[in-house]
């Protein structure tokens, strides 16, 4: 939590006046069975109504200073609260922005989503709550412990015992809660994934006839999240009863004991009332604070994952910021024995690669899912780093560029066919915030895209939604085309990015690139006709180069190429 | 589609993310000073995942890739429109909704009656404890004036008031408990029983997320609002009315000024929360445009860093953070304002009561004991007011999730099978009689469509992207209904047999690998649960799978895991085609069965096919067009429609589309 504290930064001063505030209320909430001890005690016995009246006024006063800064309290408290989650979720999404691929996959969207909406959300709640009650509970609960002992300290012992026995039974009511509400929500989860299961698997459950089987299956969950939900209230529901009981057997003791003392004329009948109201408040106040307490020990998990996610640090990191200039004669892009493994994997993902790419060229990667033609392409705009060995753009060693100069060199297609919210136009414009129409048109042309584009009905301004859901995939993978278009990029990579267009337009598509790209041009297919005419083919295998050459010279030489040409064409 | 369906289409769909996402938020846990002894629903421990599962199901979206998502979308057409219109169900009236309850009330009735009367013991006897303690108080009347033998009599009282609220309470807590979740339960299978025999159109059409949350959130909301509120309605009824007599026989006039000006408090906490529930609905909002933005941005991240698109991301983020922030610190003000103001009001009850009881002390009218009694009825009065304004909130939406509930179960069944006959022997014959079918009226799929198909043959059914390949398979297995004409296997009508039985003449893989979270043993296992481990390890051998499942860590024991993202999109397929080779039905349904698989392993998986689909009847939908040529009957498709029809070499010399097709996967540069 306290890694937290620099996200304060802007409400510092309502974070502290909020309590303050808070803290009014309270006093008055302290004083009003006091004035009314005083009506009982000098106003009724002396049958003095003025006196009554009087000191009524006083404690309806106290309320209406009570509510308003009670209301101050709520607003600052919201304030702060609010911007404070602002400035975490700002500041988490601005670090991930640094991240590179390893780090994002280290985490995976899903957790960060969490992260950021579900974890700061806690975080804010409990920031929230204390603000709020911070000073009041506590405050009660000292303020009335000490006006008790001003009324009699004898009789005040009786917190002494009331006041641990409340918190441990809330306490240990809690420390058995916990662990069922966590079976509860598995048990709850695993009724939600049969459920999904079913729903998304329904075709397949009906074919085979497996419908009374799920049925059983979701019964038993269904029935382990009923019996372990009431189990759950079973001790929850102890809380109340016990605290209550604990208080009311307090004020039978003050009631004797009290009793004893106003016999002796220690005490008056009114302290007595005084003393019964405060232990009234002093319950309340006590549960107050467990739930605080446990509201924070929550919180304090958000905010570790929270803190997990600010302290990691880009594993790729920028040496250099200054402008490189390219080694004159060099080849264009040079692999330099590069091998490259993720992170926890036992197996290298790239065993030493070394190639060399000449302006103009077209290079080609083949091989089966899972023999490494991504992890390739990945290395040359530093999205991973080589784990040994080195890759060279311009005769300079990608880490000694600013990513900035790199990742402009590069246009990139990849895999997933993601298009974003928002029209075409401004889709295409990613490369090149600046693009002019005239680039677009010529990209979009390229991409073979030009037709679908101008019989949509917004033509470029057609509004894309998230995910490009409403284009067909052809499509959508047609406009990722036409975005690494935009800029003429000097490093044009298609990562398997013709798998949803038919034959035909994947050949038109071959051309035209053949055509209008002047820089090197990398195309990494699972189809042989695909790589076929490239200037150079990579074959790969579990890792290995296992053939490199052009297709006739493959043919001969490498079987793995062999096997897979002949399986895609006979 | 047409702009203007477009839009529509599109803000149907957004309405409802959002109110999944605003149904999520409305329940996140806000503590509760008010109310700590409130037991934690259930509901706020599940947001978390909820929120997920919208999450998840926009992730899926945008997964969706190659022609057979598009081939889909034509069924999907209707997604995003709600529930309601696919299933054209009646919106039920609210008074009806509450009879529709009571089957689920009825064989529990006596926990219900049990419960409302333990909760009005134990209200009588919370009610009771201030009075026993005034009187103790009264015992006390000044130096020397103590009565102890009362005190000691009021003590006794006062302990067994408490330990029979204590008691009386707990147990009542604990019926309701299990009375609602036995409700709960039973709604449960009962929807998950309907999402087995609804027809397959209606599960096509309508999103898994929001099924799923009508089954977990709204049932939950169900149970909260008619269940805990019809017990807590009498609770506070009964409080009410036995406060109320107290009141008026310790003194009419001031039980008269409290029972006035208490359910102010409760009114200006209904208009307070109804205030928040505006602005907790625009925070929401935010909060789904948040999450959405997280999801496209995060979700793609690599490509955002790919293009340098960084900076222009962060300030579009910043925009909606921005307004989250001003939204939730309204929201948040408003919903905290209820305790202090319900203090208030009560702390003015409060002293207007001292003053009024110090006044008819002094007359003589009132003990000091009864003004203690008094100010703490005047403290607990309150209390069953604000919990009925709560009550009357939770039942509203009690009433809208109860609906939602009831549009599930009262979706029609798929046509009954009882009584029709069961394939006995397959002679692997099917036919196809002049058979009319469209997914919606609107658009016309397939029309006047013929086939004669004998046994051992293979039929092929190829075709451009978003051709309706898969419709066939549809109607083959009966997962639609043809509009007109009729589909005969082995000399059975399909409408004249049991589903099941239908349904059990053939093996299938589809191009959506489903496997469910379990291990992969039980997956392959699916169709024959009491398969031998050797026979599961031969079925995995002939789909190609046996290799790298033995790589795995706990090999046949793997795990699955929910998301199945410990396996690639390939090996999930070849255990789909293991889970078939283990079963030997005698037809083949293979829709773009290796669509993910590498050409190479696809080649040996060929092999396999090719043996144990010897002598039977098989479909293939594929799209790779090298996989089919060896086919028996191949049907080119377009838009729908089956537009050539012949061998692979009859279909070559024609010419014609199928050519066109062929020739497109070798075409050169």
């Amino acid at each position: 939590m306290r890694k937290l504290f620099k996200y304060f930064k802007g409400y510092r001063k309502q974070m502290v006046f909020a309590p303050l505030f808070k803290f009014l209320e309270a006093a008055t909430d302290l004083f009003i069975p006091m004035m009314i001890a005083n009506m009982i005690d000098n106003g009724v016995a002396n049958q003095d109504v003025r006196y009554i009246l009087i000191f009524g006024a006083i404690v309806i006063g106290l309320n209406i200073i009570g509510i308003i800064s009670a209301v101050i309290c709520q607003k600052l408290a919201a304030n702060s609260t609010a911007g404070i989650a602002y400035n975490i979720r700002k500041g988490m999404y601005n670090h991930i922005n640094t991240f590179s691929y390893a780090e994002i996959d280290k985490f995976g969207t899903a957790t960060l989503n969490n992260r950021m909406t579900h974890d700061v959300d806690r975080v804010r709640k409990a920031i929230g709550s204390f603000l709020r009650s911070v000073t009041r509970a506590p405050f009660l609960l000292l303020g009335s412990a000490i006006m008790t002992m001003l009324i009699d300290i004898k009789l005040s012992l009786v917190f002494l015992v009331i006041i641990p026995l409340t918190l441990s039974a809330v306490f240990i009511i809690m420390k058995f809660t916990d662990p069922l509400y966590n079976k509860t929500q598995k048990n709850l989860d695993k009724m939600s994934e049969i459920t999904r299961e079913n729903l998304q698997g329904s075709r397949v459950i009906r074919a085979f006839n497996k419908e009374a089987y799920e049925e059983q299956r979701f019964a038993r969950a269904a029935n382990n999240f009923r019996k372990s939900s009431v189990k759950v209230t079973m001790v929850s529901a102890l809380l109340n009863p016990i605290t209550m009981t604990i208080v009311n057997f307090a004020i039978i003791a003050v009631l004797y004991f009290g009793g004893v003392q106003v016999n002796s004329g220690v005490l008056s009948t009114g302290q007595i009332i005084a003393f019964v109201n405060y232990m009234l408040q002093i319950s309340g106040a006590l549960v107050s604070i467990a739930n605080l307490i446990i509201i924070f020990i929550k919180a304090s998990t958000c905010a570790k994952r929270i803190n997990e996610v600010l302290d990691t640090k880009t594993s790729i990191v920028e040496s250099n910021h200054q402008f490189v200039t390219p080694v004159p004669n060099s080849p264009k892009i040079e692999f330099k024995h590069a091998s490259f493994g993720y992170a926890g994997a036992a197996k290298e993902a790239i065993k030493n690669l070394t190639l060399k790419v000449y302006p103009g060229e077209t290079i080609g990667i083949i091989g089966g899912t899972g023999s490494g033609k991504s992890s390739i392409i990945n290395l040359i705009p530093r999205f991973y780093d080589c784990t040994k060995g080195a890759v060279y753009v311009d005769g300079v060693d990608v880490k000694a560029y600013p990513l900035q100069q790199l990742r402009n060199k590069i246009g990139l297609v990849p895999q997933k066919a993601v298009l974003f919210k928002g029209n075409i136009k401004d889709n295409l414009k990613w490369r090149k915030k600046d693009a002019t129409m005239e680039e677009i048109y010529k990209a979009v042309k390229i991409s073979q895209s030009e037709e679908f584009v101008n019989e949509l009905s917004d033509k470029y301004d057609y509004k894309i939604q998230a995910g490009g859901k409403n284009l067909s995939g052809g499509q959508r993978q047609r406009l990722t085309i036409a975005r690494a278009l935009v800029g003429d990029p000097e490093i044009l990579i298609l990562d398997d990015s013709a798998s949803a267009l038919d034959f035909a337009t994947d050949a038109k598509l071959r051309k035209a690139i053949k055509e209008n790209v002047k820089g090197v041009v990398f195309l990494v297919s699972q189809r042989a006709n695909t790589v076929k005419n490239a200037n150079t083919i990579v074959v790969l295998e579990n890792g290995q180069v296992v053939g490199m050459g052009k297709h006739n010279e493959l043919m001969q030489s490498c079987s793995v190429y062999k096997e897979i040409y002949n399986s895609q064409t006979k | 589609m047409s702009r203007k369906q477009e839009i529509i289409k599109r803000t149907r769909k957004e309405e409802i993310e959002f109110r999944k996402l605003q149904k999520a938020i409305s329940q996140l846990p806000e503590p509760s000073f008010n109310n700590p002894e409130k037991v934690q629903p259930v509901s706020q421990v599940v947001v978390p995942t909820v929120i997920q599962g919208v999450l998840q199901e926009k992730l899926n979206f945008s997964e969706d890739e190659k022609d057979k998502i598009i081939d889909k979308s034509v069924i999907l057409d209707t997604k995003g429109i709600r529930l309601e219109k696919i299933a054209k169900v009646k919106k039920a009236k609210k008074r009806f909704i509450l009879k529709r309850f009571w089957p689920y009330l009825k064989p529990n009735l006596g926990l219900l009656i049990a419960a409302i009367i333990f909760a009005l013991i134990y209200s009588a006897f919370e009610l009771l404890i201030p009075l026993f303690i005034g009187r103790g108080v009264d015992c006390i009347l000044g130096t020397g004036n103590v009565d102890f033998d009362g005190i000691a009599k009021y003590a006794v009282l006062i302990g067994v008031s408490i330990i029979g609220f204590a008691t009386f309470r707990w147990l009542a807590g604990y019926m309701e408990n299990s009375l609602s979740y036995r409700i709960e339960q039973q709604l449960h299978i009962d929807i998950f029983k309907k999402f087995n025999k609804v027809p397959l159109k209606i599960l096509d059409g309508a999103s898994v997320g929001d099924l799923q949350s009508r089954m977990v959130n709204d049932v939950d909301n169900i149970t909260d609002g008619f269940v805990l509120g019809l017990t807590s309605i009498f609770d506070c009824f009964a409080t009410i009315s036995m406060t109320i007599v107290l009141l008026f026989i310790t003194n009419p006039i001031i039980g008269g000024v409290i029972v006035a000006i208490t359910p102010i408090s409760a009114i200006v906490a209904f208009i307070i929360a109804k205030r928040a529930h505006k602005l907790f609905k625009r925070e929401a909002k935010n909060l789904g445009d948040l999450s959405g933005t997280l999801v496209e941005m995060l979700g793609n991240q690599k490509i955002v860093t790919a293009f340098q698109y960084e900076e222009r991301s962060i300030q579009k983020f910043d925009e909606i953070n921005k307004r989250l922030q001003d939204s939730s610190a309204k929201s948040v003000f408003y919903s905290t304002l209820t305790a202090p103001t319900s203090r208030f009001i009560n702390g003015i009850l409060y002293a207007v009561v001292a003053i009024l009881g110090c006044i008819f002390a002094c007359n003589g009218m009132l003990s000091v004991g009864k003004i203690s009694m008094l100010l703490s009825y005047a403290n607990k009065y309150t209390k069953p007011f604000n919990e009925l304004a709560d009550v009357f909130s939770d039942l509203q939406s009690a009433l809208a999730s109860a609906s939602r509930v009831f549009n599930v179960l009262d979706i029609e069944n798929e046509s009954s099978d009882i009584g029709l006959a069961v394939i006995k022997s397959n002679n692997g014959k099917v036919v196809l009689k002049n058979v009319d079918f469209s997914y919606t009226q609107s658009k016309k799929l397939i029309q006047n469509f013929n086939l004669n198909v004998d046994k051992g043959q293979k039929v092929a059914i190829v075709g451009p992207t978003g051709c309706g390949k898969s419709t066939l398979i549809n109607l083959l297995m009966r997962f639609y209904d043809v509009n007109s004409g009729e589909i005969w296997i082995s000399d059975h009508k399909i409408t004249d047999i049991t589903r099941k039985s239908l349904r059990n003449q053939f093996g299938m893989v589809l191009q959506e690998t489903w496997l469910f979270s379990a291990s992969i043993r039980d997956n392959i296992a699916y169709g024959k649960p009491n398969a031998s481990d050797a026979e599961v390890k031969k079925a995995a051998r002939l789909a190609g799978a046996d290799y790298f499942i033995q790589t795995l860590p706990n090999g046949y024991n793997t795990i699955i895991n929910e998301n199945g993202d410990n396996l690639s999109q390939g090996q999930k397929q070849l255990i789909c085609i293991a889970r078939l080779m283990l079963t030997t039905p005698p037809m083949m349904i293979l829709d773009e069965a290796t669509s993910n698989i590498d050409t190479r392993t696809e080649l040996a998986i060929q092999k396999a096919f090719d043996t144990i689909m010897k002598g039977k009847t098989s479909f293939i939908v594929a799209h790779r067009l090298s996989t089919i040529t060896s086919a028996d009957i191949i049907l080119v498709m377009n838009k729908g429609n089956v537009i050539e029809q012949g061998t692979h070499s009859e279909l070559l010399a024609k010419k014609g589309f199928y050519y066109n097709l062929y020739n497109s996967q070798f075409s050169k540069y």
